[in-house]
């Protein structure tokens, strides 16, 4: 009985997604206390760390000029919320991000199916992209600003210039690495050309495209930053600059939690449509995680 | 054409049939005759020749020699009433079970899928991930993929191969009562003879290049492992093996389609 008890222990736990190592298998605990502290004890550390920083701001141990109480941080967002200033900042931001990302995003898309798929088209437009994509999009930043000045345009420009091409040269490769047999089956099936490209390149190339989209959404997040922390009238990069100059220290590391808390989301989603769109695939199958 | 013979096997002629990449010939002056609804196995060494045949025939290439007729009339590139299973099921991983087997198909005609699974004995699979099934059962979605178009040709380019031994002895068995029951005309290029044997009508052995026996198989089906048959399977074994003496030449990788150098970007 006990042994077998112990043996559904440890099948429970090679399934279980946290890794559970050999050893721990053998712990006497019920199983339902021992899935509670294995999910509890990744919080111990970065809990004890808050704890800590607590402890240090109110016995005046570290400057609130340096760092504030985490309460302190957990006020001013609350009363940014309150006032609605919060929302204004994240909703600005978060559009130019996603603007950015559907222009350079898109025609990265675009640009990528059409080299994959077309001879000529690549041997024309490829080694030019291989070429540009060398450029680190912040080193534009003087010439952006000859360009356009430092309003919108040319936060957009940036961040489109950086999401373009990790989704570009992902989407090429896609296409490319798409299983040569795959597509032979398909025309000794009677696929038309676009049926072809439909039922067997674009979801062939999808896992790959994915891939590209979440370097992207990486990167959209970094140049964001950048491009508001240069200039802006509204933002999140507006909002920390802001208080930086009132000493706000505090509306500073709300402005840093809120990048952290959008780029978390924004992977969350990529996570998502990789969820959605690769059902399919065993490695996908876990589901997002 | 009448709608008896759109059912029926289609009649597979080859005369003179070659195929050569530059200098060097793969196939050459290849002649067979395929009756409507023949079952006709190819066998040989690697690289004798035998896949560039079966290759020749599906349309997938062009030959260099020689002509290819269907029902008296020449036939080129691929066409709608031959259909191939390859070694490797070739599924769409992205794709359920149910639409694998639809795939090309009509719209109007995709009600036979459920029927056509039902004959390969996967009648409740259709919902379900090609990635969680085995690879006897994938060669199944393949096989009923092929049958759902009708063919009056079926290609079968060492389908079960890959398999273990008991599920090619379940795969040889559907294969033959499915090609009992639609009655296309089938050829099937294996190396193992003793698959060869227990299928085919005839048997062809193919030797660097050329037809070197065509041997008919009168045994009574379904086929039982009894002297007559141990004795032709050695027969014909003998005859692959003594070809063994000449060093057999590779056959060229196949160019499939958009297999060209990748840059690795990134």
């Amino acid at each position: 009985m006990t042994a077998q008890n112990e043996t559904w222990i440890a099948g429970q736990a090679r399934n279980d997604k946290t890794h559970v190592i050999a050893g721990l298998t053998r712990n006497p605990l019920p199983p339902v206390l021992r899935a509670v502290t294995q999910r509890l004890l990744p919080w111990l550390v970065p809990l004890a760390l808050l704890t800590l920083w607590q402890l240090a701001s109110s016995s005046g141990w570290l400057s609130t000029r340096v760092l504030p109480a985490p309460s302190e941080v957990a006020r001013a967002a609350w009363q940014l919320a309150q006032s609605g200033e919060l929302w204004t900042h994240v909703r600005v931001s978060a559009g130019r991000a996603f603007l950015g990302l559907a222009v350079g995003g898109g025609l990265g898309l675009l640009l990528g199916l059409l080299t994959g798929s077309v001879r000529t088209a690549e041997t024309l437009l490829d080694s030019t992209f291989q070429m540009l994509r060398n450029i680190p999009a912040l080193a534009l930043i003087p010439l952006v600003i000859l360009w356009f000045g430092i309003d919108e345009t040319a936060k957009l420009f940036l961040i489109s210039v950086s999401v373009f091409f990790p989704i570009y040269l992902n989407t090429f490769h896609g296409i490319r690495n798409v299983d040569p047999a795959l597509i032979e089956m398909g025309r000794t099936y009677g696929l038309t050309r676009w049926q072809l490209y439909r039922q067997v390149i674009l979801p062939g190339a999808l896992s790959s495209i994915l891939v590209g989209l979440r370097f992207s959404l990486g990167l959209m997040w970094v140049i964001l930053i950048v491009a508001e922390t240069i200039s802006a009238q509204a933002g999140i990069g507006y909002l920390t600059m802001n208080a930086r100059e009132f000493l706000q220290t505090d509306v500073v590391l709300v402005g840093i939690l809120l990048y952290a808390v959008l780029g978390k989301l924004a992977d969350l989603l990529a996570r998502a449509l990789e969820h959605g769109w690769l059902r399919w695939h065993p490695g996908y199958q876990g589901g997002a995680r | 054409m009448s709608a008896h013979s759109q059912t029926s096997g289609a009649r597979l002629s080859l005369r003179g049939l070659g195929k050569a990449f530059g200098a060097r010939k793969v196939l050459r002056d290849t002649q067979l005759q395929a009756e409507p609804g023949e079952f006709i196995a190819v066998v040989g060494r690697s690289g004798c020749g035998k896949s560039t045949l079966l290759r020749l025939v599906a349309g997938l290439d062009q030959p260099t020699a020689g002509s290819l007729q269907i029902d008296g009339a020449p036939a080129a590139g691929l066409r709608e009433d031959t259909r191939i299973m390859f070694q490797e099921a070739r599924l769409l991983p992205w794709q359920r079970v149910r639409a694998n087997v639809t795939l090309g198909l009509p719209h109007e005609q995709a009600a036979r899928a459920d029927d056509v699974l039902a004959q390969v004995g996967l009648a409740d699979r259709g919902g379900e991930w090609p990635a969680r099934l085995s690879g006897g059962q994938r060669q199944r979605v393949a096989l009923a993929r092929a049958l759902v178009h009708q063919p009056r040709l079926l290609l079968l380019d060492e389908p079960l191969g890959a398999l273990d031994a008991l599920t090619r002895i379940e795969m040889h068995r559907l294969i033959e009562s499915l090609w009992q029951r639609h009655r296309f005309t089938a050829l099937l290029v294996t190396h193992d003879v003793q698959e060869a044997v227990a299928l085919a009508d005839r048997v062809i052995l193919i030797e660097d290049g050329r037809i070197a026996l065509d041997e008919r198989v009168d045994l009574p089906r379904p086929r039982v492992h009894d002297a007559a048959f141990a004795a032709l399977e050695r027969r014909i074994l003998d005859q692959v093996l003594r070809s063994g003496a000449q060093h057999p030449t590779p056959e060229p990788a196949w160019p499939l389609p958009a297999a060209h150098a990748l840059r690795w970007a990134i």
